[in-house]
């Protein structure tokens, strides 16, 4: 193979700023890096000091896309911290908060960010000129699940109304309503979905994984469980630091993340079905057999599938919890500080979100650590680079810059989340 | 007459969570007659299709925390025909400005174990503190149907229309019980700019001032009605370092509080 180094600026349509710096030298990859220039913002810093009351709305602005993952891992770290659980109604209430974030941030996934990468497009607004139909039933869909962020949260970004305890107000049963109805139309619009991205073309390619996601013994998990894999891992929040590392690289402004004594493993949708199947509502688990898929799926292109399948269980499950809600007395439990250290993790759309936060008995923040879930992806990403570009070293250089992305989005990573921007540089040598 | 070419319009990005942007593709009932309307020539989190500039309108989002940011946004502003800030970041430096108080190398070595790759300003800056801005849009995050009007003021040359005055209108007009009063729960809305439709108090909690100091705030009379309420200076310090903290009317009072003990 000719010496040959190739460039491309910018890699769009992921939620933040990083580049991609592949090297090929006779025929094999010698160098994955996935950059990350997303300038630090010092979260964990900056929340030392702060009253633990005030963490759930900073830490929200971690992420514009994912804020209520952000909100449910602190809110839960700090309510173990204090000795306290929320369940009944508020519980419900949480989660249903999250399917609405599910439903908005996989459904700006699938349609405005990894579709155009199967159909060939630059952007859902390129695609739309040709099926505006599918593109407008995504942007509806994902303005179902904005619907429930504003009635329960007061606004889809940065939602108001979480606090540690619960929420400051609930609403009756009755405002729940006007939601169900909607929801209804999104549960057909998603299972639309889920068919359509099936009949998608996807490289034949796949690797020895391990999958680390919640689980609940009831349910699937957004909220509380315990971690799990397919290699043997099964352990409480708390120890995750037994289990898992950050370490820096000189490259990336984001931390990676890996198994202690062992290597990259994978978060997100595609982890959590793995590991969860079982715990999918029979609709969602009907459409994912129709959609060609067992309850395994090692195919990392297929998470759009998944991703699909789970917007339909979210749409599934959020129409259960209205149905059986019945609204709380009051709209929070007291919730009183003492000197202790909390874990919390959550499944956000992209994977696991792990907090831990040490108070003082005053609830002033000593020390917080964040672990996003595309820090833990990214070591995943870049091995997934280095097995799968050998197989499409033939292709014409743009058409292997778009596989190399479109394999990056596989994960939805979430750059601002990890500390955005990709920029691809492609080297041959 | 002849067709006019559509106006370009960009959207850069510097230190912030992606909200405000996030916002344009949460016009989810108006995008596609956006798309219609302009060409969308600049919008990484959207396109990998990259139109040359220069751009008829760039909406900016983020604060100025690297050197090569400081840089870049120099750029941006040479390429843009008008430049609208959006979000608290970019008006005010965002809540990454907590540093700004604080000795940022302090700030590194406790999330990173080695501080030297890192590449950062002491400071996080609004882009106004660097270039000239032609609008700035407040919010942690932006009002959605404030970003539409303040696109379409742009593209038809005229001023938007963005009230500059208090929260306070907006509970008034909404119809919600005041919280201070009533229930005595502090809140920031009487020196908080509005847009957001005050939200916080309809949920039965006070205005923790994500839209930064409205038009003349008066801060010192608020916070003395706060102390009237018993909260002390270190919580009166903590509530106007917030999303805004690095806004002027809000950092000198949070200053003339950090003075005082609790």
């Amino acid at each position: 193979m000719p010496s040959k180094t190739i460039k491309v600026d910018y890699l769009a349509r992921v939620e933040g700023e990083g580049a991609l710096y592949v090297r090929i030298k006779d025929r094999t990859v010698t160098d994955v890096k996935l950059k990350i220039f997303e300038p630090p913002r010092f979260f964990e810093a900056l929340l030392r000091g702060r009253q633990f009351t005030e963490a759930p709305d900073i830490t929200a602005r971690i992420c514009g896309i994912c804020p209520v993952a952000y909100q449910m891992s602190t809110v839960h770290a700090m309510e173990q911290a204090c000795g306290i659980t929320v369940d009944g109604p508020l519980r419900a209430l949480r989660r249903l908060l999250y399917c609405g974030e599910w439903i908005e941030s996989h459904t700006l996934h699938v349609y405005m960010l990894h579709a155009p990468d199967f159909l060939g497009y630059d952007s859902a607004i390129h695609m739309a000129k040709d099926h505006p139909e599918i593109v407008q039933r995504g942007l509806q869909l994902k303005k179902a699940g904005n619907e429930i962020l504003t009635l329960l949260g007061g606004r889809e970004v940065h939602p108001i109304n979480v606090r540690v305890g619960g929420f400051y107000r609930v609403p009756s049963k009755r405002e729940l309503a006007p939601l169900a109805e909607r929801l209804k139309w999104a549960r057909e619009a998603a299972l639309a979905t889920v068919q359509w991205v099936a009949g998608f073309s996807f490289p034949d390619f796949t690797r020895d994984y391990e999958f680390v996601a919640l689980r609940h013994p009831d349910e699937y998990p957004f909220n509380e469980g315990r971690l799990v894999s397919n290699k043997g891992l099964d352990i409480a929040v708390s120890a995750y630091d037994e289990h898992f590392v950050e370490e820096q690289v000189p490259y990336s402004n984001a931390l990676h993340s890996r198994r202690k004594g062992g290597g990259a493993y994978f978060a997100g949708p595609l982890a959590r079905y793995n590991l969860n199947y079982d715990k999918l509502s029979p609709l969602a688990q009907e459409a994912a057999r129709q959609a060609g898929l067992g309850p395994v799926c090692q195919n990392p292109f297929h998470s759009i599938i998944v991703r699909s399948v789970e917007i339909l269980y979210a749409c599934d499950e959020a129409l259960r919890l209205i149905e059986a809600y019945e609204m709380p007395d009051a709209p929070a439990v007291a919730v009183t500080p003492r000197s202790a250290t909390g874990y919390g993790c959550t499944e956000a759309p992209r994977g696991l979100l792990y907090h831990r936060y040490r108070l003082d008995a005053q609830g002033q923040i000593l020390d917080a650590k964040i672990v996003p879930p595309t820090s833990q992806n990214q070591k995943t990403i870049e091995e997934d680079l280095y097995a799968f570009i050998p197989h499409y070293l033939d292709l014409p250089q743009p058409a292997l810059t778009w596989r190399c992305e479109q394999a990056i989005r596989n994960y939805d990573p979430c750059i601002s989340c990890a500390t955005h921007f990709l920029r691809l540089t492609l080297e041959r040598e | 007459m002849p067709r006019q070419r559509k106006p370009k319009l960009a959207v850069w990005k510097f230190a912030s969570c992606d909200g405000c942007q996030l916002s344009l593709l949460d016009c989810e009932d108006e995008l596609l007659t956006i798309a219609g309307q302009v060409d969308i020539a600049y919008f990484l989190e959207a396109s990998r299709a990259v139109v040359k500039g220069p751009y008829d309108l760039s909406l900016v989002e983020g604060s100025i925390t690297t050197p090569h940011d400081a840089e870049r946004i120099q750029q941006v502003r040479r390429a843009s025909r008008f430049l609208v800030t959006i979000g608290a970041c970019a008006t005010a430096g965002g809540i990454q400005a907590l540093r700004n108080f604080q000795d940022v190398q302090e700030f590194l070595a406790l999330v990173y174990a080695k501080p030297a790759y890192i590449r950062t300003l002491a400071h996080s800056t609004p882009i106004a503190q660097h270039v000239r801005v032609d609008f700035e849009l407040h919010g942690c995050p932006i009002n959605k149907r404030q970003l539409l009007e303040v696109i379409s003021a742009f593209l038809h040359g005229r001023k938007p229309h963005i009230p500059p005055h208090s929260v306070c209108m907006e509970c008034k007009r909404r119809g919600t019980v005041c919280v201070m009063v009533a229930h005595g729960t502090p809140c920031l809305g009487p020196v908080t700019h509005a847009g957001c439709g005050a939200i916080c108090p309809a949920y039965q909690r006070g205005c923790y001032g994500c839209f930064g100091p409205k038009e003349t705030p008066n801060t010192a009379s608020l916070s003395a009605w706060w102390r009237h309420l018993g909260i002390p200076p270190s919580r009166i310090v903590r509530a106007f370092r917030g999303f805004n903290a690095y806004a002027e009317a809000f950092r000198q009072e949070s200053e003339v509080h950090a003075k005082q003990n609790d």
